[in-house]
């Protein structure tokens, strides 16, 4: 795995974030769900998935053109964003201006064994998201880059993405609601 | 103008206009000739938000992050994306998410394409094994009733719900 690979996620998503309550937050299936989870402590105006893989950037779209007024986050893997990569397209042609995304790309499936994904061999995300007419997109390898991707993410000429990239280390040691109806009716009480 | 294109255009018109008095406003598609009336519509409709997708399943998850917004929508897929959704309605069941979905049916009453037969003779058995439940619209007269019947369940009774228009509807497509 190439050296630029080297972040800790555990302490590189929160610094990328930044403030979790400026967005409504669409959290991908597992690892990105610990970061996400072990950061605002699923307050509700977060929703984590927990299989359905390929679902988080098209809900965070969903999300976001129904509430226009609020930011929208989605943050997931590489696998997830390599699974759907089509859905990219989608969120550029409907330009949602409160629509951000997160890429945590550790460069493998980290759930199921670390086997290496094709971001760590051949494929930029970023160069899929740009040449999907995402315009607003960065990539962060090291600490320095920390602050300008968080401002990236709260563009207010949206869609944005950053390709945040990180070690094959754990996510937070952080046990999830997996209860997929209760956090649903939290997130809608809390948003409508 | 033929008269297979008026006939077209008169159940579909009814169609979106049921849809749009039980207050959907986002439709969702990938793009289908049984759905052309209604994808136009959506597209020139002021009051809607219309989104093209790369692949159905997008769909699936976009309807349940509109919810989670608040706003009403539907996904407009031919037979053969039913197929592509299948895991996606994990989302749904899982989270009890209401779900509306127009199916057009191919590989369905004269189907003249062996390619169609497959997924369209699948689309019941996959979606009930979804736990989707699934109301066949054979015609025109029973358009506003199912459409009415399908939103109700789906959006006030948290159900999954597809509504088949069947070939008998559509016609069959000449090769």
């Amino acid at each position: 795995m190439s050296s630029d690979f080297s972040l800790d996620r555990r302490s590189a998503v929160p610094a990328v974030i930044g403030n979790p309550a400026d967005f409504l937050i669409i959290g991908g299936l597992s690892g990105s769900a610990k970061d996400v989870g072990s950061l605002t402590n699923e307050s509700p105006n977060v929703y984590l998935l927990g299989g359905a893989m390929g679902a988080a950037v098209t809900m965070g779209l969903g999300l976001a053109l129904a509430q226009p007024t609020r930011r929208v986050l989605v943050v997931s893997g590489d696998g997830e964003f390599l699974m759907n990569s089509g859905s990219l397209a989608t969120v550029a042609y409907m330009k949602p201006a409160n629509l951000s995304l997160l890429c945590v790309d550790n460069g493998c499936y980290g759930e199921t064994g670390n086997q290496v994904s094709a971001t760590s061999r051949s494929t930029d995300l970023e160069l899929i998201a740009r040449g999907s007419g995402i315009d607003h997109a960065c990539t962060v390898q090291t600490g320095s880059e920390f602050a300008a991707a968080s401002k990236l993410l709260r563009h207010p000429d949206g869609p944005s993405f950053v390709l945040l990239r990180v070690n094959n280390g754990p996510p937070p040691d952080y046990r999830r609601n997996f209860d997929a109806v209760e956090t649903k009716a939290a997130f809608r009480r809390n948003c409508l | 103008m033929d008269t297979e294109v008026i006939k077209t255009e008169t159940w579909a018109e009814l169609l979106y206009d049921s849809l749009r008095e039980l207050g959907i406003t986002i439709f969702c598609y990938v793009p289908d000739a049984g759905h052309r009336v209604l994808i136009e519509r959506s597209i020139s409709d002021n009051n809607v938000i219309s989104v093209p997708l790369t692949t159905e399943e997008e769909g699936v998850a976009f309807l349940a992050g509109a919810h989670l917004g608040g706003k009403r929508g539907v996904l407009l897929m031919q037979s053969s994306g039913v197929g592509n959704c299948i895991n996606m309605l994990s989302l749904i069941n899982a989270g009890r998410f209401p779900f509306l979905t127009i199916v057009s049916m191919r590989g369905d009453f004269g189907e003249q394409n062996p390619w169609q037969l497959p997924m369209g003779q699948a689309v019941e058995p996959c979606l009930m094994a979804m736990d989707t439940l699934c109301l066949r619209i054979e015609t025109r007269e029973d358009i506003p009733s199912t459409t009415e019947a399908a939103t109700q369940m789906a959006y006030k009774s948290d159900q999954s719900v597809a509504i088949l228009l069947s070939q008998k509807l559509i016609g069959a497509k000449p090769f």
